[in-house]
Formats: structure tokens, C-alpha cells, sequence
């Protein structure tokens, strides 16, 4: 036990998140008494850029946000657009959006799971030191990656960035053949995602339960992915174009990235995994609801460190709704529909692998955008991974400054963060001698 | 891919400066590579790296690096049982998504997916804030960079 007064722990670079972030803790006298998270992050820099820009650019010029989430910037972008100009491109449509949308999911649930956040759990440093001893299992993990961005190298164009989306739809539609093969890759990934909540549900879970209000998309009849409209575990009920009256955002002075809280709400909200599924485990596909309940879940899940269990539910569903809509496809007659510039203010939102990402566009008359608003998820929850931090590292003060830090970290990685979406930077050594 | 394919790989954000070296010189080479070389561009996320250069008999990776103080100054580091001399692991962990090139090659060791051989062609940056473009010195490295690339995947400079 130290018994130190004054106690500052920092992690200046928090590995295995995604991007870059900076965690400081402080403890005076045995308390914790600030809890700060410095994020660095670029959407910002996005909604300058997109001023002077034409509508029909959002949907490739966001996806470079994010390598990892991709798909998500671009639906939240081409909603709110559709939604500027009245239009919407039917079911047919929809349902491929959907398709992609999964692929995303499944591709990035299948990284976080297997490569960021597992090696906690096992007690490894990281992925490299876990494939040394479960290279079986890595292997598991990359192939479901696979499976995801087989997804989105069909309906995207690439898997990284897909260039085949546009406002209004698609530029090609997908060729039956192409979809019959991605649709039995699907088929053969489902059993090894069914074996990962198996797996991942028999980890040991620290006891934690936050009380943060729950922020999701809801659609009735579905689990929410592609679209809906926000509800929270508190009974709020809004659609996007309410959302910045719902949603208030504020500048802390540790972060570049804002915090966001409910308004006329005192306490935190969380969006993500755990409010997707308490929010909406009862419209899980079928397999996806047995594997869940199978792993102990129940309806809600308010344990961070169980996050790991949504999201390999999350991943049983998507290829579950993957495989479905594949086997009901019937190519539409034109792969995307006109979208006439219009004059106005468009919101959209979607839930992307972290939580709800919401986007508002305004335009003029000849579609040149205006503004531009882009509210991606990790800067929403980043009050409540504070908070959580704070009730996290009080029970556990006794242990050293190197032990807590790694604890703290872990319970970072719970959120999945996407900090950054972000530079690649290598440090270069050069011995010149 | 066949064991003696090659994996040409530009790693970069285009929206970070310098960081868009990479996958400005793959651009570059575009059109000018034998047909037995493969194009790829990627942030540098290690299970993408890996899928990428599994089963090639060479790999080349072109990459913005920073910290060491001459903005277009280019360096060739070829990998040694695995290891990329020069690149420190502590510095690839504050890559793109918190793994980086490092890892690739780590986690590629372990599950013996490494490519036949590993070469990385790096161009020192100076400039990797928010935005599009070159800094002026990368810029003008570009060329030379790309026709490193070409002179190890034997297409005409």
C-alpha cells in the first residue's frame, strides 16, 4: 500500500487503442482526484476541409477519417445529404448499405477482439506475444477480418476507404456470382464467430457496473446498424435533426476533442457496444441472441470489461444479417438514384463500431456544402471513460504505479476507443557514428 | 500470390502531410512496375500489412518517417531475421492505430507468415499535422523514392 499524499500517474501513449491518447491520473491522500484523458482528434480538421466542397464528396472525403471505420463516416455523410435533397434510395438499396455496413463491424469487432483487447484477458502484453502461444486462435481472428472486409472489398470497391459508395447509393451494384462466393465465405466464418463468444464469454471480468445513461440508434425490428433514430436508457426518443439540441458539446481544456453531454442531464452518457445492445438485445438475429444468452449476457450489459462478449455477439450478428441479405439479393434495376442538389441543413447518423456517429451537412442551392458537423463517438464518450476511470482506480490504489497504470490502460481498451483516426508515425534511429 | 511475387506497399494518411509519402510514391509507380508486382496502399495497420505481404517473395514497404531532422533525406533498411534494423518499437506503437510496422513484422514472425524478404524504403518527414500535400522537400523526394522501389523490383527508373 502507498501511503504517498500527492500520486500522478500517466501514460503518455496509451497502447492498443486506436490512435494516439494520453492518460492522467491524480490521487491525493488515498482519493482520485482527477481523472483526465487527452485525446487528439481530427474530425474537426474534416469539417473545415469539407467547406466549399460539393455534396457529392463527403461520402469519399470523410472515409479518409478513419482507417478502421470507414463505412461509418460515409453512411452518417450520404444520410444527411439524402436528407438535405428529400431523397431515399429504397430497399434495395438500404439492404446492400446494411451488407457493407456489417462488413465494417465485422472487421473491426474482429480486431479489437482477437488483436487489442484479448491480450488483457490472457495476460499478454500484446497480440504478437499472444500469437506466439495461440497462433490457432490469431489465425481465427484474421480470418474473421478477412470475412468482413471480403464484405466490403465486394460492395466497397477496397476494403480499406471503399471507393463504390456515393450519395444515392452505389456506383456498380454487386454481380450475383460475386455475391453467391462472399455469401459462402460468410457461411464458413459463422462457426468461428460462434466459437469466439465462446471464448471470449470464459474470460475472468473485473466487477464493474457504470450507471452512465445509454445513447443508441433504434430501429425496430432490427439491430440498428446502417440507421434509426437515438434513443437512451432514460427515455429520450429523437431523430438526427434533433441531435445538437440533444447533444451538447463542450471544450475541456486537456483535449482537443470536445466532451459531450445529454441536455438537461447532470450525469454522463455512453454510447457504443454495451448501449447498442441493452438498448436493443431483444431485435439480435437468432443465432447471434443464442450465443449471447449462451454467454451469460442477459438483456443489458453494463460491465465494460463484458464489452469484449457484445462485441462478439455484434459480430455473430453481422454476418448473420450478412449471410441473410446476400441470400435475398436480386440486383436493383440502378445502383444508386438521382440526388438533386438542394438547399438546406441534413443530419444523419449511424452506428458506427464504437457507437452513434452523427454528421450535418448544410448546403446552397447548387449543393456547395457550408457547413459541416461530424460528432464521432469516442469524443461523446469520453466524460464516461473518464468517470469510469475514476470509480475503476479507487478500489484499486494499493497496487504500484506501473501495475495501476496497465489496469487503467486495460480499462481504456474496454472502450475501443478511436482516438486519433489518425497519422502513421514511425520514430526513425539513426546511429550516425 | 506466388512465393516470388512482390508486394509493393505505401503506407500513409494523404491527410497528414508527409504522412501521404507512401502512397504518393506507389502513385507514382503506377504503370511503371512489372506485372508480377502487386500496388497496395495502406495506414499501416499490422493485420493489413500482414495479409498483404503473406506468401510474397518480396515485400517492400514505403514509408514517411520522423524524428531524425533532414525532411527528404531516404533511407533502405532491409529486414534480418525479421528485424528491421533502424525502426525502434517503441516508436512503431505510436503508429497509426497503436501497432504499427513493428508489429506486422512480430506478429508475422510468430504466425510464420513472414514475405520471403522485407526492404523498407523510408523518406524523412518534417511536417505530419492536419492537411493535404507534400512538405516542399518530400515532395521533391519522390521521384528518386519511387525509382528506389523500381530498382529493387527490377521495372525500368
Amino acid at each position: 500500500m502507498t501511503h504517498r499524499y500527492d500520486r500522478t500517474l500517466t501514460a503518455a501513449a496509451i497502447a492498443r487503442v486506436e490512435g494516439e491518447g494520453a492518460l492522467h491520473v491524480r490521487v491525493v491522500a488515498d482519493e482520485v482526484r482527477e481523472v483526465r484523458l487527452d485525446i487528439y482528434e481530427p474530425p474537426r480538421f474534416f469539417e473545415a476541409f469539407l467547406r466549399g466542397r460539393s455534396y457529392t464528396e463527403p461520402p469519399d472525403i470523410t472515409a479518409r477519417v478513419c482507417g478502421i471505420c470507414p463505412v461509418a463516416y460515409q453512411t452518417s455523410a450520404f444520410l444527411a445529404i439524402e436528407a438535405v435533397c428529400g431523397v431515399q434510395p429504397g430497399e434495395q438499396i438500404a439492404a446492400l448499405r446494411r451488407l457493407l455496413y456489417c462488413g465494417e463491424w465485422i472487421a473491426s469487432h474482429a480486431l479489437h477482439v482477437y488483436m487489442l483487447h484479448a491480450p488483457d484477458f490472457l495476460g499478454y502484453p500484446g497480440a504478437v506475444e499472444m500469437a506466439a502461444d495461440h497462433r490457432d486462435l490469431v489465425e481465427r481472428g484474421l480470418a474473421l477480418r478477412r470475412a468482413g472486409n471480403a464484405i466490403m472489398e465486394v460492395l466497397g470497391g477496397r476494403a480499406v476507404h471503399p471507393v463504390n459508395v456515393r450519395v444515392g447509393g452505389f456506383y456498380s451494384a454487386p454481380a450475383v456470382a460475386d455475391m453467391a462466393a462472399l455469401g459462402a465465405q460468410l457461411e464458413a466464418a459463422l462457426e468461428s464467430a460462434l466459437d469466439t463468444v465462446r471464448w471470449v464469454a470464459a474470460f475472468d471480468f473485473p466487477d464493474l457496473i457504470v450507471d452512465h445513461e445509454l445513447l443508441a440508434l433504434s430501429l425496430p425490428g432490427s439491430y440498428p446498424i446502417e440507421r434509426g433514430t437515438l434513443v437512451t436508457s432514460g427515455g429520450l426518443a429523437f431523430d438526427a435533426a434533433e441531435f445538437e439540441q440533444r447533444v451538447i458539446e463542450h471544450q475541456v481544456p486537456h483535449s482537443t476533442a470536445l466532451h459531450a453531454r445529454l441536455a438537461g442531464r447532470d450525469g454522463t452518457y455512453l454510447t457504443g457496444p454495451l448501449a447498442r445492445y441493452t438498448l436493443n438485445s431483444q431485435w439480435l438475429p437468432p443465432l447471434a441472441a443464442g450465443a449471447a444468452h449462451a454467454a451469460g449476457l442477459g438483456d443489458s450489459c453494463r460491465n465494460p470489461f463484458r464489452s469484449i462478449v457484445v462485441r462478439a455477439v455484434e459480430i455473430v450478428c453481422a454476418l448473420e444479417e450478412a449471410i441473410a441479405i446476400i441470400a435475398s439479393y436480386d440486383p436493383p434495376a440502378a445502383a444508386s438514384v438521382p440526388v438533386p442538389a438542394r438547399a438546406g441543413t441534413g443530419h444523419g447518423v449511424s452506428e458506427a463500431p464504437r457507437g452513434v456517429l452523427y454528421q450535418r451537412y448544410d448546403l446552397d442551392g447548387d449543393g456547395t456544402i457550408l457547413g459541416a458537423r461530424i460528432v464521432p463517438p469516442t469524443s461523446q464518450n469520453q466524460a464516461a471513460i473518464e468517470r469510469d476511470l475514476a470509480q475503476f482506480v479507487q478500489p484499486r490504489l494499493s497496487l504500484d504505479d506501473d501495475a495501476l497504470t496497465s489496469e487503467c490502460e486495460q480499462a481504456i481498451r474496454n472502450y475501443d476507443p478511436c482516438i486519433s483516426c489518425a497519422t502513421h508515425f514511425l520514430r526513425l534511429q539513426i546511429d550516425r557514428a | 500470390m506466388t512465393a516470388s511475387g512482390v508486394v509493393v506497399i505505401g503506407i500513409g494518411n494523404e491527410f497528414r502531410r508527409d504522412d501521404g509519402a507512401g502512397p504518393a510514391a506507389v502513385e507514382r509507380l503506377r504503370g511503371r512496375v512489372p506485372d508480377h508486382v502487386r500496388l497496395v496502399v495502406s495506414e499501416g495497420e499490422p493485420a493489413d500489412l500482414l495479409e498483404a505481404w503473406t506468401g510474397a517473395g518480396l515485400a517492400i514497404v514505403v514509408d514517411a518517417v520522423g524524428g531524425a531532422g533532414s525532411p527528404g533525406r531516404l533511407h533502405r533498411l532491409v529486414a534480418v531475421g525479421g528485424a528491421v534494423p533502424g525502426l525502434d518499437a517503441a516508436g512503431a506503437d505510436a503508429s497509426t492505430h497503436g501497432l504499427g510496422l513493428g508489429t506486422a513484422v512480430g506478429l508475422s514472425r510468430a504466425l510464420g507468415r513472414m514475405p520471403a524478404a522485407l526492404v523498407v524504403h523510408a523518406v524523412e518527414g518534417c511536417d505530419f499535422g492536419h492537411g493535404r500535400g507534400l512538405s516542399p522537400a518530400v515532395g521533391a523526394a519522390i521521384d528518386d523514392l519511387a525509382a528506389a522501389v523500381l530498382a529493387d523490383v527490377g521495372g525500368p527508373s
